[in-house]
């Protein structure tokens, strides 16, 4: 269910906005909109849908208008043209009392300095969304301690919150957005005012918490790493325009164009790319219902030491080595089941590269990749383990 | 030579504002008469209710004053102070200076925070207010004395109002600074949350910038001090007047005594509202 739509948005600062976008529908460049109307461009042409409960990454460097878009979806700043649909409402034209009840519902925005209430105590702040909607004392300290838990800030609720470090306020933020349940959060480079370690360890979090609340989340950043961490898709934006959207997978596998090619070249692969995109096709298998002598031609012809055997609906059985095949076949055995072996290493499909390392290290044979039913999906030798983590094997096996 | 023949003509802007001075006196007399009642009322009750107690009692109430406020030294200091100014003689002039100054501060701090509250809210009020304060905080301090004395009764009561006028700029400055130094990732999360114009104002924009608009508050009431003193030029009495009369008899001794005893009453005034602002901060 797509639960927000932003159809050809535009922000645009200036006087004259109509020959601005006139300009950028004929694909005129920002600089010289600026130059020969005095328009600025923020936001050209925006178009996506987000999901219900998914994370939706927009990702861009600063001036590529990401968080003029961000804040165009709750309206802090208004939309010059365009639809924003939230549920299939377009909240472009509310007016000022149906924003505020949109805001205190529908949506909580987290933001990159926190934006914490110096003058309120860690609960106070976390209450003030309750405290301004006319919620009683007793219920809005229930509610912001529930909030706090679950951001894992039980026990220091009554405390100012100049006294916590940076990553904890910014847990205040996110339990004031939390705290009214809203079913989108806008979270505007979250992360990006905390340390290295802080940040990842905020990110696992935001990942585990998304498990237990299923948030609707827009997610802003301008790291790339953190993108491809967190988002089930990701919006890259350049000079005011979306210029790709896709997962991942498909960001760093097939960028839409060279600035999105530069900007993911850097990455570290390996904690992005899966099992998934490195395996091979298990073409070479045998079905456990099939004799060791089929076994050895499908490895003779695969030039292969060994197989992997399923049952007919590729449920994984076990592996046979190609001598014991020989041994059995020459018993005259018709069977398989003798000779299946145990000892290999399964994996799942999402499982990144990095964490297949250890395994391709010590394994006899090649990684098998399962689904969720234990069906074999693929197969990983160890040189695809390392050919993905260097972008040209990636390429030639795609 | 030449010069002569180009003759610029003169500006009777003196004319200009005597002649709407005038009008104003003529108009809207019953405006200015219904603010002389009020302000003489309050200054001269006030000063009445504190020379009704005994001079030791009203001191002993400041020092504690002072000490709730800030700190037992405070206290020591408020009560030496004000004990060495009754002592040297002042303390009738020094209590009418305080009811001036207490009523001026009053009426400029409640004309002055919403002012600036209006012009951090709006950037056209702003502008507007901007040389309207310039103009009232650098017209030498004497001159608005004499439309005063025309428009308002002599004395205490154009007194204060000259007062007013001086005194009240940097309430409205610092109040519309504390206002616009609210972060503006603080004023986007409380609007995010669905926060209607008057909360946001109430529980975000005025408790945040309370420091900064003490400090204001502080300094508008140290500068009503100061005019009160310069008000006794039109008989707005206090310690000003005794100041003046030590100048006019070239009198050093008692000139410095009154002047002493101003500066022990600025002092006071300015630690005890000042520890209003610290606490204000935390």
């Amino acid at each position: 269910m797509t639960e927000l739509e932003v159809k050809n948005l535009y922000k645009i600062f200036g006087s004259n906005p109509n020959e601005a976008r006139k300009l950028a529908e004929e694909g005129v460049p920002k600089d010289k909109i600026l130059k020969e109307t005095g328009n600025t461009i923020g936001v050209n042409n925006v178009s996506f849908k987000v999901e219900k409960g998914e994370t939706f990454v927009v990702m861009g460097l600063s001036g590529s208008g990401k968080s003029t878009l961000i804040r165009c979806l709750n309206r802090l700043q208004d939309p010059t043209f365009g639809e924003v649909h939230v549920n299939g409402r377009n909240i472009v034209t509310l007016n000022k009392q149906e924003l505020r009840d949109l805001r205190r519902t529908k949506m909580s925005m987290v933001f990159q300095n926190f934006g914490l209430f110096p003058h309120r105590s860690v609960r106070r702040n976390v209450d003030y969304g309750l405290e301004i909607q006319g919620i009683g004392m007793e219920e809005r300290k229930k509610r912001a301690y529930e909030a706090l838990k679950l951001v894992g800030l039980e026990g220091y609720e009554e405390m100012k919150t100049t006294e916590l470090s940076g990553g904890m306020q910014q847990r205040v933020g996110l339990a004031r957005a939390l705290v009214l349940d809203p079913d989108i959060l806008l979270m505007d480079e979250a992360f990006s005012a905390l340390d290295p370690l802080i940040k990842r360890n905020m990110q696992d979090e935001l990942l585990e918490l998304q498990e237990k609340v299923k948030k609707t989340i827009v997610f802003i950043t301008h790291d790339l790493d953190e993108a491809l961490k967190l988002g089930d898709r990701i919006a890259v934006m350049y000079e005011g325009s979306v210029v790709q959207i896709g997962t991942p997978e498909e960001i760093l596998t097939e960028p839409a164009n060279d600035y999105v090619r530069d900007f993911v070249e850097n990455v570290d692969r390996t904690k992005v790319l899966t099992a998934e995109s490195i395996m091979k096709k298990p073409l070479a298998v045998v079905d456990s219902r099939e004799g060791p002598k089929a076994a050895i031609r499908r490895m003779e012809k695969e030039e292969i030491s060994s197989i992997y055997v399923v049952d007919k609906s590729r449920i994984l059985q076990g592996v046979v080595d190609i001598e014991d095949a020989k041994r059995l076949a020459d018993k005259g055995v018709k069977s398989l089941k003798s000779i299946l072996k145990s000892d290999y290493d399964t994996t799942a499909l999402d499982t990144r590269i990095i964490d297949l390392l250890p395994l391709a290290s010590r394994t006899n044979y090649p990684i098998a990749v399962i689904d969720d039913k234990q069906r074999l999906m693929g197969v990983i030798v160890r040189v695809s383990v390392i050919s993905g983590i260097s972008r040209e094997g990636v390429d030639n096996d795609a | 030579m030449m010069l002569n023949i180009i003759t610029i003509p003169q500006l009777p802007i003196g004319d200009y504002f005597e002649n709407f001075i005038r009008f104003l006196q003529r108009h809207f007399d019953f405006f200015f008469e219904g603010v002389n009642v009020v302000i003489r009322m309050a200054v001269h009750n006030i000063d009445r209710l504190l020379m009704l107690l005994p001079g030791l009692i009203v001191i002993l109430i400041f020092a504690l004053l002072a000490w709730w406020a800030s700190s037992k030294w405070l206290g020591l200091f408020t009560f030496i102070g004000l004990l060495v100014v009754y002592s040297m003689g002042f303390w009738s002039s020094a209590v009418s200076t305080l009811s001036l100054v207490l009523v001026s501060s009053i009426i400029a701090l409640l004309i002055g925070i919403p002012l600036g509250i209006l012009a951090a809210k709006s950037d056209r009020i702003g502008s507007v207010i901007r040389p309207l304060l310039d103009f009232m905080q650098t017209m030498p301090a004497f001159v608005y004395l004499i439309p005063a004395i025309i428009l308002f009764e002599r004395g205490a009561v154009a007194g204060t109002i000259a007062t007013v006028i001086f005194a009240m700029p940097p309430v409205v400055r610092l109040t519309n600074l504390g206002i616009r130094q609210v972060p503006t990732d603080v004023i986007e999360a409380a609007k995010s949350l669905g926060s209607t114009g008057k909360q946001l104002l109430l529980k975000v924009q005025l408790p945040i910038s309370l420091p900064t608009i003490f400090a204001g508050i502080n300094q508008t009431i140290m500068l009503s001090l100061s005019m009160v003193v310069i008000a006794s030029m039109i008989g707005a009495g206090g310690l000003g007047q005794d100041v003046r009369s030590a100048l006019s008899r070239v009198d050093i001794g008692f000139g410095f005594e009154a002047g002493l005893a101003v500066v022990i009453l600025a002092m006071i005034i300015d630690r005890i509202t000042q520890s209003f602002g610290e606490k204000a901060e935390n």
